[in-house]
């Protein structure tokens, strides 16, 4: 049986680092090229001697797509192409393409500029990867070779991110990459065709969440974030630079023009600038109301958003600031909110999930003492506020994305263990298919059941279908007879004749004959009208003739009738069918031994 | 040489009209029958391919053909129907077939033979379908005929195992629109049963093609279902599974179907009871279509959404838990199996597992609880609105809203639940769906209470930017009840922090809070001493009466005191000063209250109640006292009228139910004083030279009556015809003065002919526009006029001027019957106030935006006849027409304009003031009285065109505001 193999190298039962290697249809798929941010040794990228132990990859690899930007699904991307040694092509959507190397010159900055890493890919490293990169669009198939196509599906999560779709003959996967079934304020909801692919390979981030409506916790932001204005204060809003900032400032900006509020808001600048030039840009992958009025003006153009220059912390009076990076633990957020800290008028709002270990994640658990470096404490008394506006699928929105998608394999990724094993009790139960969540290394196999498409000559088709009902009927199987040809990788289906015809064979006659012994006291002739008359009454709707020559015909069965040597009583009714006439020539046999009733005249 | 000049030109014209002799409109109905089929059946057998055939075929079509010609046309196409080889002609002709049928006055029962036929014999699957469509137009057209009915439907069944989807799809849209309502197929088709089926009917034909490959088929065969039952059809219950199968088809149009058409099935079957698959219990179908559409809110198509949100919002008679399960998401567990031994482990479950996201590690894994019995998905409404009011279209969640909306007001505790959703949706993206919540709140507020949170949120929406949701807001708090003092104080804050905010809010403000306090007097009370910052020992300084938050808060603070008679002591003596005045300024803000002291209120207070019943009694004994006069001549009828006149406009003004009667009786009766005046004067005695200057007066009163008379017409809204007829009346004789004056002036003969013919059309037209009120006008001017007539068309204009006088002087005084209800169209503009000493700046020559901002009463179509006049200094004016979007409708006959009209005027040096004001344009043609006369007159008269036009419409407008005067100050460029 035909399989497909899934081995996670990264994402397995964790987060971060995504990096799957699927085999279908004898074609070998790298999904995601993540790095991971809790490493900053070679853990940091997934382990690619399992695939190769010596030499380059390209050979091993039919294609890579990468879903979306995040460097947890890109970042280890040109070490594997440039470093490791990969030519083949890198799929890619449009936005991802553009962004993803901003992303990773950041990303290298920092570790080579920083903290110092020698053998760490360079700029050009990076520019040589973006060139094998080809550019998909939503919906588009596009041919990797002959056998392997993919089709990409909107993802919401962040601007660009796909759902791919791979599909080899009639085996298919769909890799969701991370995704959003709620639609938030700069981005869609993931959408997925019933495609019926024999793997759904989804993340799980939030796999025991199932999280409150989206107004509520917008509404309660905007609230904290407005009275906190009001009160004079000052909020700080640290934030990746990319995704759910935009969505923040969005949120912000609309309120602050449909309230008419005047505090300044400000954005730490960097990334930011070049990133959102390219939200404007790709308009066409946002929400409704964005891409219905950006004719009228561009939603990404702020009005009251502006740069933050370092000096503007100081100023008095309230303000709110989005600042990188998202979890405190270095940077201009963790600068502001030394400053802001010791005034309980302010405000610290995480919009995100921040790792153990990190400022965020101290103050999110009610640390009100924080140690500093150089032995100095900071007493924190701004209020702190958790509001999630993380866009992944929450477990109702992966339940719905399977009954969208109906899988008939579920494999779990990209998520912890323990709420993995929860959601798939969960799937399993639901849905009733097979649902696995493979560790890392760990290799799933899945037999699929292909069907394959023959040919079939249109003459048979034509004789089956005088034959049989109105319709076909394409939900119920039909039987009929006809030949199966292999011949040079093809495979036809023919009547028998033109089988014969076509091989240059000679047909075989197959007869049956049999016996049938009865006991009747009457002449031969005699007996055999009885037989005739019985049948007669037996089998309606069938032609039986009484032939001139001594014989009964029952379409082409033919019954004939002798007295035995040894008694006359004793009839010998000589039955012979052909093969094709099989079930009729058995049922007559058995019905003839049971002998002829009495009362026939 | 001219008259060779004039006798070629002749003969030229002549030639040009005889060229397209065939196609002249005189010529009609018969002629045209021959030629029309003649000439199609000549174009067909010139054709020498397809292409040029349905060239002609297509020509054919673009014109209309006369009733009579139809048979012989259709006649035609059948013959070339049958010779024809090529498919694409084929179609055209049976389409056209079908065109055909439709005309009016033809019966098509005679070609539904040849359709059949032709269809019998037809190969091509397209053609067929076009036929069957043919058949469908041809049965549609028939609903009489039983027979032909009938074996229209044999047709469908025979062709229903077509391989064509088009052909399948035809058939079944036959079935639906003809399919028997009341009985099954066979009771009057003796010779067919066999083949149709001894026992099958309609429905299950149809729903045979529920599972058809095709799903446009499925859509038909849906589609036809739904055709029966609007046809009055019971569907069978047997269909339901079928039906719920579908909904989980892999095409939207066939979910969507399937959704309207399982909606069907749980209004008409509501209690019947179904079993849930996969357990042994069951429940109530219109439970389990509930539950089944709730899950399509979260379907990938969002039509289907859409669809399926708006059905939800009609199924009033779902059962109160699954109704409140739509709201809940976290509630995992199946429902539907209640056992209420589970129930406990539920919540349990509810709360422990699952994370909401909104605290920071709630979703830390805990001990697992029996998950048995928790279902992610199956357990259908859970969380139906959520979805759908978070959804990423707007449509689907304005759906929503209007499905919450409705589902809110037939149940209470639902409205209570749902409360928090709609608040929350005040924060939409989109302002039309922020604007629809705010309005559904308002539908449902008299279910609800509500709290002090809940005010908060709300109450946030009040400094949104955008003037329609606030006054949506405002209007919202006029209906809300609210259950602490807090409340009432908080929303005091709010609505006066918005009034600070947006100055322009203020009347509405003011009502809002006119509004809340006569709804909670008793949670006012205690907060009196507070809001008026009264102090039981200090005397405190007297407020601002000008200042407008203050008067918000004696708005407040009077209205509660109207039902709560302790509140008044409470007050300090200027608040009594300030009640005085606010009630004489504002006094429809402020209610007539019982204090101490003041005794003429409590007069004020019981008149205005019971009086409305007297005024009208005052209002008709006016009117038949004026209607004694009978001659206008009369002495001291002009003194009865003058004071009848102010009578009525003081009784308008006393009581504003009757404003518009009484307001429309004393302009009619006015008209009659001038016109009486006018005739009274000393000039009719006088030679005709020697009074040039005198008459200067009557052409005025002329010209005046005759601006009366269209005000009268189209000021008002309510009035009948005999009132219309009374007021043209009045109209004809202003003319008939105008004519005699003319006469006397002496300009020439002309002039004075053309007029008098003028006026002999009015007449007429009069007199077919009124043809049914002439027996209420017996001894009137017209009347008379009408007598005289054929002698006035004849006779010289002199003659006609003397006739016109005598009777004129002559006729009596016409008695006005009092209409039911009459409404004045009024006007006010709110904005600009007119009040401001800060002239508004701007460069000369370049133009500057002012705001208008009016509330229209009794308007009728304000969109295309209310405009704004802006009157220069210098005499210039402009009209500007508002656009269609400027206007609102907060009310039934209420109008708000809100518009910006442009500015622009050379350089001035000193600021000076513009008026602006509205217009009401009219156009006599265009009065509903007299288009809906002449539309039936159509019936009778042979040819519109062979009628003069009734009237030379006038044009005009009337002003119907109070001007307000804004400074502005155009200053010169600098250079």
């Amino acid at each position: 049986m035909p399989e497909i193999k899934v081995t996670p190298l990264g994402a397995g039962q964790d987060v971060g680092r995504s990096c799957i290697l699927v085999s279908i249809g004898g074609k070998n798929i790298m999904l995601d090229c993540g790095m991971h941010m809790g490493f900053n040794d070679d853990r940091r990228f997934p382990d690619f001697s399992y695939i190769t132990q010596n030499g380059r990859l390209t050979e091993f690899l039919d294609c890579v797509i990468i879903s979306h930007f995040h460097l947890d699904h890109c970042g280890a991307l040109p070490f594997m192409s440039e470093m490791v040694g990969y030519d083949g092509p890198i799929y890619m959507t449009h936005p991802t393409k553009a962004i993803c190397p901003i992303l990773l010159e950041d990303f290298r900055k920092i570790t080579v500029d920083k903290k110092g890493e020698t053998n760490f890919f360079t700029s050009q490293m990076i520019k040589d990867c973006m060139k094998k990169v080809v550019p998909l669009n939503l919906h588009q198939t596009v041919q990797v070779d002959d056998e392997l196509e993919i089709k990409a599906y909107y993802a919401g999560h962040v601007l660009g991110a796909a759902m791919v779709h791979i599909k080899v003959g009639s085996e298919s996967v769909v890799y969701t990459g991370d995704y959003n079934m709620t639609p938030d304020r700069h981005l869609g909801a993931a959408w997925i065709d019933k495609c019926r692919p024999d793997m759904l390979i989804s993340e799980s981030t939030y796999a025991t969440t199932i999280r409150d409506s989206k107004r509520c916790r917008e509404r309660d932001f905007l609230k904290k974030v407005h009275e906190s204005i009001e009160r004079g204060g000052k909020v700080l809003i640290p934030v990746f630079a990319l995704g759910r900032a935009q969505e923040l400032c969005i949120l912000l900006e609309t309120f602050w023009e449909r309230m008419n509020l005047k505090a300044p808001i400000y954005f730490s600048t960097g990334l930011t600038e070049k990133a959102n030039h390219y939200y404007k840009l790709f308009i066409t992958w946002t929400n409704q109301k964005i891409r219905k009025t950006f004719v009228q003006r561009n939603m990404f153009e702020f009005k009251h958003i502006k740069p933050f220059d370092r000096s503007y912390a100081d100023n008095p009076g309230p303000m709110v600031v989005f600042a990188t990076p998202g979890m405190l633990h270095a940077g201009q957020s963790l600068q502001i909110f030394k400053k802001w800290a010791g005034n309980e008028k302010n405000m610290v709002i995480m919009p995100g999930y921040c790792v153990q270990g990190t400022i965020g994640h101290k103050i999110l658990n009610g640390q009100r003492k924080l140690e500093m470096e150089g032995r100095a404490t900071l007493d924190v008394k701004l209020q702190v506020e958790y509001m999630s506006f993380s866009a992944h699928a929450d477990a109702k929105g992966i339940m719905q994305l399977i009954r969208m998608a109906e899988p008939r394999n579920m494999l779990l990724v990209h998520g912890e263990a323990a709420k993995m094993e929860f959601l798939k009790g969960k799937i399993e139960q639901e849905f009733s298919i097979d649902c696995y969540m493979p560790a890392n290394g760990e290799t799933t196999t899945v037999t699929t059941n292909p069907s394959v498409p023959v040919d079939i000559s249109l003459n048979l088709l034509k004789r089956e279908m005088a034959l049989g009902g109105p319709l076909p009927d394409p939900k119920k199987p039909r039987a009929m007879h006809g030949t199966l040809i292999m011949k040079e990788n093809s495979l036809k289906l023919v009547s028998s004749e033109q089988a014969l015809k076509e091989l240059g064979l000679n047909e075989h006659q197959l007869r049956f004959t049999c016996r049938v012994q009865l006991q009747d006291p009457h002449s031969d002739n005699d007996t055999l009208h009885r037989i005739y008359t019985h049948l007669k009454s037996v089998l309606k709707g069938y032609t039986i003739q009484h032939l001139p020559d001594g014989t009964v015909m029952v379409e082409s069965i033919v019954i004939k009738v002798s007295s035995s040597a040894e008694d006359a009583n004793t009839k010998v009714l000589l039955l012979s069918w052909s093969y094709q006439d099989e079930d009729l020539g058995s049922f007559l046999s058995t019905l003839l031994k049971k002998g002829l009733p009495s009362g026939l005249c | 040489m001219a008259a060779h000049l004039k006798k070629r030109v002749y003969e030229e014209f002549s030639k040009v009209v005889q060229i397209p002799h065939e196609e002249a409109p005189a010529k009609k109905l018969r002629l045209s029958k021959p030629s029309k089929s003649a000439a199609l059946h000549i174009d067909l057998c010139k054709a020498t391919n397809s292409t040029d055939a349905l060239q002609y075929l297509l020509q054919f079509a673009r014109k209309p053909v006369e009733t009579e010609s139809v048979e012989g046309v259709v006649r035609i196409l059948l013959e070339h129907y049958y010779k024809e080889t090529d498919n694409s002609v084929r179609l055209k002709i049976a389409s056209l077939l079908g065109l055909l049928s439709k005309t009016q006055g033809f019966s098509p029962d005679c070609i539904v033979d040849d359709a059949i036929s032709a269809l019998n014999n037809e190969k091509s699957h397209q053609v067929l379908a076009q036929l069957l469509d043919t058949l469908l137009v041809i049965g549609t057209q028939l609903p009489e005929s039983p027979a032909v009915r009938q074996r229209l439907i044999e047709v469908a069944c025979k062709h229903l195992s077509d391989m064509y989807f088009g052909v399948r799809n035809k058939c079944l849209q036959l079935l639906g629109c003809l399919g028997m309502v009341d009985s099954p197929l066979t009771k009057d088709s003796e010779g067919l049963g066999t083949s149709l089926g001894a026992v099958r009917d309609v429905q299950s034909i149809i729903s045979d093609y529920f599972g058809d490959q095709d799903p446009r088929v499925r859509t038909a065969a849906l589609k036809a279902m739904l055709q029966l039952h609007e046809r009055g059809m019971k569907i069978h219950e047997i269909i339901y599974e079928q039906a719920c199968r579908l909904l989980t088809d892999d095409y939207e149009q066939v979910r969507s179907a399937a959704v309207q058409m399982v909606w069907v099935l749980s209004q008409l079957y509501p209690e019947s009871i179904v079993p849930i698959p996969s357990s042994n219990e069951e429940i109530r179908l219109v439970d389990d279509v509930f539950g089944k559409i709730s899950h399509m809110v979260s379907d990938g198509s969002w039509m289907v959404r859409v669809q399926a949100a708006k059905t939800l919002g009609s199924m009033l008679q779902v059962s109160p838990h699954f109704l409140e399960q739509t709201l809940d998401k976290k509630l995992m567990s199946d429902l539907r199996r209640k056992r209420t031994a589970h129930e406990r482990a539920k919540d349990l479950f509810a709360s422990g597992e699952f994370s909401s996201g909104r605290k920071w590690a709630d979703d830390a894994p805990k001990e697992k609880l029996d998950s048995n019995t928790v279902n992610l998905i199956a357990s259908g409404a859970c969380g139906a609105f959520v979805h759908g009011l978070e959804d990423e279209m707007f449509e689907v969640r304005i759906a929503a809203v209007e499905a919450l909306c409705k589902l809110a007001r037939s149940s209470a505790s639902f409205a209570e639940k749902c409360l928090d959703f709609l608040v929350d949706m005040f924060n939409d993206e989109i302002e039309e769906v922020r604007l629809e919540s705010i309005h559904v709140l308002r539908e449902i507020s008299t279910h609800i209470t509500l709290r002090e949170d809940q005010l908060d949120t709300v109450l946030a929406v009040l400094e949104d930017s955008s003037r329609d949701i606030r006054e949506a807001l405002h209007e919202l708090i006029c209906y809300t009840n609210v259950s602490t003092k807090e409340c009432i104080q908080l929303a005091l804050l709010e609505l006066l922090k918005n009034l600070n905010k947006y100055p322009t809010d203020r009347n509405s403000v003011w009502k809002c809070l006119k509004f809340l306090g006569s709804r909670h007097p008793t949670l006012v009370l205690p907060l009196v001493p507070e809001l008026l910052s009264t102090h039981p020992y200090f005397d405190t300084p007297e407020p601002d009466m000008d200042d407008p938050a203050y008067i918000a808060v004696l708005v407040l603070v009077f209205n509660a005191a109207k039902s709560c008679p302790t509140m008044p002591a409470l007050f300090s003596d200027h608040t009594f000063r300030h009640y005085a005045y606010l009630r004489d300024s504002l006094s429809h803000l402020v209610p007539p209250l019982r204090l101490p002291g003041s005794g003429l209120d409590v007069v004020d207070s019981r008149c205005g109640s019971g009086s409305v019943e007297s005024a009208q009694l005052f209002l008709q004994q006016s009117l038949i006292r004026v209607s004694t006069i009978q001659n206008l001549e009369a002495p001291g009828a002009q003194d009865l009228l003058d004071f009848t006149i102010r009578d009525l406009r003081r009784l308008g003004e006393l009581q504003t139910e009757l404003a518009g009667a009484a307001d429309f009786c004393a302009t009619y009766l006015r008209c009659q004083l001038l016109l009486m005046k006018a005739l009274q004067e000393k000039l009719w005695n006088m030679a005709v030279p020697l009074c040039l200057k005198q008459n200067v007066t009557a052409t005025a009163a002329a010209q005046q009556i005759l601006e009366e008379t269209y005000k009268l017409e189209f000021l008002y809204s309510g009035l009948d015809s005999r009132q219309v007829a009374t007021i043209h009346h009045v109209r004809l004789q202003a003319k008939a003065l105008q004519l005699i004056l003319t006469a006397r002036t002496r300009q020439g003969l002309d002039p004075l002919i053309s007029s008098c013919e003028k006026f002999l059309q009015d007449i007429e037209s009069f007199q077919r526009l009124f043809l049914t009120e002439l027996p209420h006008l017996q001894d009137s001017f017209v009347d008379k006029l009408l007598e005289l007539m054929p002698r006035l068309s004849s006779c010289k204009p002199v003659e006609l001027v003397k006739i016109l006088q005598t009777t004129l002087r002559q006729s009596g005084l016409l008695q006005l019957r009092l209409p039911e209800q009459i409404h004045r169209a009024t006007a006010t503009i709110i904005e600009p106030t007119g009040e401001s000493d800060n002239p508004l700046r701007f460069t000369s020559g370049l133009v500057v935006a002012l705001d208008i901002d009016a509330t229209l009463e009794h308007v009728q179509d304000p969109q295309n006849t209310v405009k704004v006049q802006v009157l220069y200094p210098d005499g210039q004016s402009h009209v500007i027409h508002p656009k269609p979007a400027d206007f609102r409708k907060p009310g039934p006959d209420r109008h708000r304009l809100i518009t910006q009209v442009y500015l622009s005027h050379t350089a001035w040096t000193e600021p000076s003031q513009i008026e602006v004001r509205l217009l009401l344009a009219y156009s006599s043609s265009s009065t509903s009285l007299s288009s809906s006369s002449s539309s039936s007159k159509l019936g009778w008269s042979d040819s519109i065109d062979s009628l003069p036009p009734p009237e030379a419409a006038v044009e005009g407008t009337i002003p119907f505001s109070k001007s307000v005067k804004v400074f502005i100050m155009p200053k010169p460029a600098r250079r």
